[in-house]
């Protein structure tokens, strides 16, 4: 399934386009096109330009520290990090399971972080494009031309977006990057005055939640065909999946199916997780290319985040959400649905999901208890998997007898879904951009792809050490003079 | 006896006995002079100097410069406060001290008076130190990287645990903490949890293992009123109640 547009033939003599920085999107990060005299688009790459290195500088520090310090990578949906270590040292404290209150306290948090980030994405990044065209004027195509033509839109997106902050900011202790989760449990439930405070305004959340799935879905089918092919690829999917098929962002097994809906593995438990996922690297890109290790690195590559999410799972928990995931499958008429701007859609329907949970969260009595912290016999390893608003977040860590952490390995939402991204914008370079002039508005379409899948390039380039690398010395004729190669091992090598 | 001889801390009649230290009269007032390695506890270090004030046109140490009749002391001009700043800035780039990431970030010493100082950056060039993390022991880990050798380890584990566990090596720049054990790691040492040098650091250095961010935000000792209305992280004086919020002016 890969595309030719990868690497060009001869890139000598091309016309180089950069599109640096994305904008609208958490990070940063650029995209090149290499197009011929004809404008014919020869080679299509999403680069990320920026290098992080958390795997390699928390070798060293205690295990207990991992939920709080893993969260740093990234500000827009730590909770992913901080849940996803937690896991992992709950599984290195020996507690084999939370107790009631710990894990809903978690789960409410993770809702908290999914709505405000789904939130922010759809309203603040990408409804400018959707409201008003991918074409329209770049000063008012953003949010302030959204606050000054459609105003009601615009405040909604704020306050549903400040609700899940606030959920986060009661079970975690702050908006951003709080102490909430540690090794074994949390380190608060909620008391009544912080309840009464959230049920004070989940009543109106729902109902704007509600009404971003009924504006996605009236964007969607004004221009149906072209929302259904723009950027479309075919891809395999995954997620986490509950025991018995429901919807679960916090806990499950793997679920991974084909582009035909057929199950290539499923209810995988998360530790072995390695034995089903391969990382490839290639000398051009800072992040990784995962792969489904029985599919091979060609075409096992796959999408995560809400698409894939809503097409694997069987039924959502909460009857809003469901109702809407049956339409949604509908335009898959019996298939996963493909259509990349469709993330759109699903991201909206977990808002509305995570909304109703909250709802559901509130009126449990087990957020109050008092009962936070189960401990055991401390392990040597842990593996914490959880769905990040983006998508599946893998964080494993080896630690010594000390408690010091000496192996860490994070495969992050966005890097899952690295490859499929360059597929989408080949698929824009093919069906849009070849052989025309590119103008802002076309280049802007290349953005539109990158952006539905809501990527976080800080999160996705973490790996340190072993990145293979190759620099070419180029003269001004294009002639290539020499050429270090750094390999997958570290040796370093004169190729030329 | 109670003596009626009084100073003056920013106007304010302090009264003292033959012996006191500046210090050490302040803090029987309540009037709070910020300070790291000090500890009531234990006799003055002077090392951190954070506790300058200004007599008399010179700049000394109140923890060690003792009490004098009648002397004027200026314990909140901004020419005070900057000089504070300015040796807790010298702190910070000297260690590593990563506050957003350390499990006592809210309950620090030197975080909280930094903040009192209205410390916003750490100004100089960050040394960036390559320090390990000694957790050999069952119970305590020690983090080099946030030592700021005010020596409280090293006078508690002298003079109130009897074992000598801890000492400065080196001077200068080169200072540094050490243990006294044969393989120089924490677990070969005598060290327990419950000795005193492990509950007087003010900083994050000394810590009981697997405890981490036990306490949520908002119950941690600085998370609500600052350090000179609620003390310091170990001291006896820790429940006082200092007069004066001079933070908050």
């Amino acid at each position: 399934m890969s595309s030719e547009l990868e690497t060009a033939n001869t890139p000598q003599g091309l016309k180089r386009t950069v599109i640096e920085p994305l904008t609208r999107v958490e990070g940063h990060g650029k995209v090149t096109l290499l197009q011929d005299k004809n404008n014919t688009v020869k080679q299509a790459r999403l680069h990320i330009a920026e290098f992080r290195g958390f795997e390699k500088f928390i070798q060293g520090r205690p295990y207990w520290e991992l939920p709080v310090l893993v969260q740093r990578l990234c500000g827009i949906c730590p909770v992913s990090h901080h849940l996803a270590a937690a896991k992992a040292t709950d599984m290195i404290v020996g507690a084999t399971e939370l107790t009631p209150t710990a894990e809903k306290i978690r789960r409410l948090m993770h809702f908290g972080q999914t709505l405000q980030s789904h939130a922010l994405h759809f309203f603040h990044l990408c409804s400018p494009d959707l409201l008003f065209g991918f074409d329209d004027e770049v000063r008012h195509r953003n949010i302030v031309g959204v606050i000054e033509d459609y105003p009601e839109i615009a405040t909604q997106g704020v306050m549903l977006r400040k609700y899940g902050q606030e959920v986060i900011r009661v079970t975690a202790g702050k908006r951003i990057h709080g102490t909430g989760a540690i090794p074994g449990g949390v380190n608060k439930s909620l008391n009544k005055k912080e309840i009464d405070y959230l049920k004070g305004d989940i009543e109106q959340i729902l109902v704007w939640a509600q009404g971003a799935v009924d504006l996605i879905k009236r964007i969607f089918f004004e221009q149906y065909d072209y929302h259904m092919s723009f950027a479309a690829i075919d891809s395999n999917m995954l997620s986490l999946i509950r025991g018995d098929g429901a919807f679960d962002i916090y806990h499950g097994g793997l679920r991974a199916k084909d582009s035909k809906g057929n199950t290539i593995f499923d209810h995988i438990d998360y530790r072995l997780y390695s034995d089903y996922i391969k990382e490839g690297v290639k000398n051009w890109s800072y992040m990784k290319f995962p792969f489904i290790t029985s599919v091979g690195a060609d075409d096992g590559w796959y999408r995560v985040g809400p698409l894939a999410r809503v097409n694997n799972c069987d039924y959502f928990t909460t009857p809003l959400a469901e109702k809407e995931r049956v339409e949604f499958a509908v335009i898959g008429d019996g298939l996963p649905v493909q259509s990349t701007l469709a993330f759109h859609w699903a991201r909206l329907i977990e808002l509305l999901h995570c909304a109703e949970s909250i709802a559901e969260l509130l009126d449990d009595s087990d957020i109050s208890g008092k009962d936070l912290l189960i401990k055991g016999e401390l392990q040597s390893s842990g593996t914490g998997v959880i769905e990040a608003p983006r998508g599946t977040l893998f964080h494993q860590y080896d630690i010594n007898e000390d408690g010091i952490i000496e192996k860490a390995n994070l495969i992050v939402s966005t890097t899952n879904n690295n490859q499929a991204m360059n597929e989408s914008i080949r698929s824009v370079a093919n069906n849009y951009l070849n052989g025309n002039q590119l103008t802002e508005a076309l280049l802007n379409q290349v953005e539109v792809a990158v952006r539905a899948y809501d990527p976080c390039l800080s999160c996705a380039t973490h790996a340190m050490g072993k990145m293979p690398l190759q620099i070419n010395l180029v003269n001004e004729q294009d002639e290539l003079v020499d050429r270090l190669e750094k390999s997958a091992t570290g040796q370093i090598s004169r190729t030329r | 006896m109670i003596s009626d001889k009084t100073f003056r801390i920013d106007g304010k009649k302090i009264p003292f006995q033959d012996g006191d230290t500046i210090m050490d009269a302040a803090l029987r007032a309540g009037e709070y002079i910020p300070h790291l390695c000090h500890n009531p506890e234990f006799k003055p270090n002077g090392s951190c100097r954070v506790c300058v004030i200004e007599t008399n046109g010179r700049h000394v140490s109140a923890c060690n410069q003792p009490a004098i009749e009648n002397m004027e002391v200026d314990n909140s001009s901004d020419a005070i406060m900057n000089l504070r700043r300015s040796l807790l800035q010298m702190l910070f780039v000297e260690g590593n001290h990563v506050c957003p990431a350390c499990e006592k970030s809210g309950a620090c010493q030197l975080q909280a008076v930094a903040y009192y100082t209205r410390m916003l950056s750490p100004h100089f060039t960050h040394f960036f130190p390559c320090r390990d993390v000694d957790a050999t022991h069952p119970e305590i880990a020690i983090d080099f990287n946030r030592c700021i050798l005010c020596k409280l380890c090293v006078r508690a584990s002298r003079d109130v645990d009897k074992k000598n566990v801890f000492f400065i090596s080196g001077r200068g720049i080169n200072s540094r903490l050490v243990i006294n054990s044969p393989s120089g790691k924490l677990g070969d040492s005598d060290v327990a949890v419950t000795d005193k040098a492990v509950a007087v650091c003010p900083v994050g250095a000394i810590l009981p293992k697997h405890k981490g961010y036990e306490k949520p935000i908002g119950e941690r000792m600085y998370d609500n009123k600052p350090i000179s209305i609620v003390g310091d992280v170990a001291a006896v004086f820790s429940s006082k109640i200092y007069s004066k919020d001079v933070s908050t002016k």
